[in-house]
């Protein structure tokens, strides 16, 4: 029994169905994320473990209690909000402790534990202002110090970050990732941001259209993505997707036969599929002296790297190269990958072939 | 501010305000230099002019000798029955209105959009519609003819209005908050006290000087609904104003018509800004 288990959850409003069945088990001090584009119904499942809105079926337990129908002050979770959700009336010190006073937590106490959260995050000096007063990124802290001031069983996260400026984003981002290595507390945080998902999580839900499509590890999900879907959704630039129909050897696409690997193959054989989808990362190739010939169409430097453009006889195809590029927009290049980097899917199915 | 912007279309601007303020003031300045005239010097005519001498004596004489019908008691039992009126008619309906639109906007259950609605149509109908009915609801409750019963209806009717002006407010303002709190543990009036009133002073405010001018100045129901002993000020200064002595005291009527008017006067001087600002304030900064 984990520290949160989510079973056979579903949600329908009047005839739509929003969560279709989600099945999550979060182990104690994990930090889950919740990602997926915007109506993939993560931020219901998220009020739904807060206990702001109840699942039309299924149970969500927390610890070994099944808290599915307990009010949210009874479930001993702390959330973050989106807009941070600050009392405008009381200052630092007060919304800190708020939480503690509504559950009876004496005075001694309070003040004790809103200047450990206040060291905890650097805010110690605005624990007499009105939230008005303070930026971006203090609401933000002040939000997380009282999150933190309960020490509850788990902490909720609904996009954090998405008000910030990106400069203050990937600072906070950091933050929470050291706050969490420090306090252990299990976590869900969700999100409409890869790079957040990827750089935060333990373990990641990609959610599309009410169902999980693939809940597994950064590396997994990035290295073997169960479907089309989540192939594209995660990683930036998205993966290239080559269309492609089986040969007599294995896939080809425009005529020309696609690398592929001995168990690629044999997952291929296994198949019935007759249409395929080719991905291809754009790190996983490389521009060289052989390969597909192709023509560069543009370029996107970073500083650090360039995203090249690049048109073949199987499609464009987007690769990530270090520094700048010398070669000119139109010159003739050739593009190499080895079979190992590539992912193939079923073309009308979407589900991951080998 | 330069002198060059002190140009021609600011002093025709000025002027014309000027001009605008002083139509509009004119029957105020009326009334209070006939209130302090003396007979004589009103039946000398000239409307504008100064007093003479400064005689409180109509004011006196409004507040408690002037006849209304046989009663000569002066505007003061009414001054009173008003007071006694307004205050909890317009604390209770507030209070109402201020729980109502909490539950309307935050706390939204199977058919609340209805419920609201309905109420809505309470802000447009005619209340006169509701004279008869009320007047028996109120027989049969046995609180017709008495202030109790004054206090019902402004209270009844007062509450559509209130509930919208609350209702509207707190949509302003965030779901999250309201969840925010319920996470750290409180309840619907914890969240109510602690977290929404603190952010209503400009709906709080206005809703109280709209439901204080609203009952004050009432004259319908105050005439239909009331007893010999529980007539408010409104109905008071008509029968003053109606009751014929051998002269027409025009100074008396105009100290009592000064008389039941301060109050109102007293909170838009007072709150004024306030009403101005609430009815404009946008949602709450967070």
């Amino acid at each position: 029994m984990g520290a949160l288990t989510i079973a056979n959850v579903r949600k329908t409003f009047g005839n739509v169905e929003i969560l279709k069945g989600i099945d999550i088990d979060v182990q104690a001090g994990e930090f889950l994320i919740l990602v997926g584009p915007s109506g993939c119904g993560k931020s219901t499942l998220l009020n739904m473990i807060a206990g702001l809105d109840a699942p039309s079926a299924g149970t969500i337990s927390i610890g070994d209690r099944d808290v599915t129908w307990l009010p949210p002050k009874d479930r001993d979770i702390a959330m973050v909000f989106q807009s941070y959700a600050l009392y405008p009336n009381m200052n630092v010190a007060q919304n800190i402790a708020f939480g503690l006073e509504m559950r009876k937590v004496p005075k001694a106490k309070r003040d004790e534990a809103v200047q450990r959260v206040a060291k905890m995050l650097q805010i110690v000096p605005l624990l007499g202002r009105k939230p008005g007063q303070l930026s971006g990124g203090q609401r933000q802290r002040v939000a997380m110090g009282r999150a933190l001031a309960r020490d509850p069983k788990l902490f909720l996260f609904d996009e954090p970050l998405s008000n910030l400026d990106a400069k203050l984003r990937v600072e906070m981002r950091a933050e929470i990732k050291l706050l969490h290595q420090r306090t252990k507390t299990t976590t869900v945080y969700v999100t409409h941001d890869q790079v957040e998902a990827m750089t935060l999580g333990d373990r990641i839900a990609v959610m599309k259209e009410g169902l999980v499509l693939q809940f597994g590890t950064p590396e997994d999900i990035y290295a073997r993505p169960a479907t089309r879907f989540v192939a594209e959704f995660i990683g930036s630039p998205a993966m290239n997707m080559i269309p492609a129909v089986r040969s007599a050897t294995g896939a080809a696409a425009n005529g020309m036969d696609l690398p592929l690997t001995a168990a690629q193959r044999e997952s291929l054989q296994k198949n019935s599929a007759g249409k395929l989808t080719y991905g291809l990362r754009p790190e996983a190739a490389q521009l060289s002296a052989d390969g597909v010939p192709g023509t560069l169409r543009f370029t996107e430097p970073t500083g650090p790297e360039t995203y090249a453009t690049v048109e073949t006889a199987v499609g464009l195809l987007t690769l990530r190269v270090p520094g700048y590029l010398s070669t000119k927009v139109g010159e003739a290049v050739h593009v190499k990958w080895s079979a190992e980097a590539t992912h193939l899917f079923d073309g009308e199915s979407d589900k991951r072939i080998g | 501010m330069s002198p060059r912007s002190l140009t021609w279309h600011r002093v025709i601007l000025w002027t014309v305000l000027i001009l605008f303020a002083i139509w509009f003031l004119t029957p105020l300045y009326v009334m209070i230099v006939t209130s302090l005239k003396d007979m004589d010097q009103i039946r000398g005519g000239s409307l504008l002019s100064l007093p003479t001498s400064l005689n409180f004596g109509s004011w006196n004489k409004a507040w408690d000798q002037a006849c209304t019908g046989t009663d000569c008691g002066g505007l003061k039992p009414y001054f009173m029955n008003s007071v006694y009126m307004v205050v909890p008619a317009v604390a209770i309906s507030t209070t109402i209105g201020c729980i109502n639109g909490y539950v309307l906007s935050k706390w939204r259950f199977r058919g609340s959009e209805v419920m609201f609605a309905m109420l809505l149509f309470g802000v447009f109908m005619p209340m006169q519609v509701v004279l008869l009915p009320m007047s028996q609801v109120l027989g049969y409750f046995g609180i017709a003819s008495s202030i109790v019963g004054l206090i019902v209806m402004h209270v009844l009717a007062g509450i559509p209005s209130t509930t919208l002006f609350f209702r509207n407010y707190y949509v302003g303002l965030p779901d999250e908050l309201i969840k925010a709190a319920m996470l750290d543990g409180a309840g619907f009036w914890r969240i109510l006290w602690r977290v929404v009133l603190p952010l209503s002073t400009p709906i709080l405010v206005v809703t109280l000087i709209w439901q204080f001018t609203n009952i004050w100045n009432d004259f319908l129901y105050g005439v239909v609904f009331s007893g010999a002993d529980s007539k408010p000020i409104t109905v008071g200064l008509n029968n003053l104003a109606n009751t014929t002595s051998s002269v027409k005291e025009y100074n008396v009527d105009m100290a009592a018509a000064l008389i039941a008017a301060l109050p109102t006067l007293f909170v838009y001087v007072v709150a004024g800004k306030y009403f101005v600002r609430g009815l404009t304030a946008g949602a709450v900064k967070g």
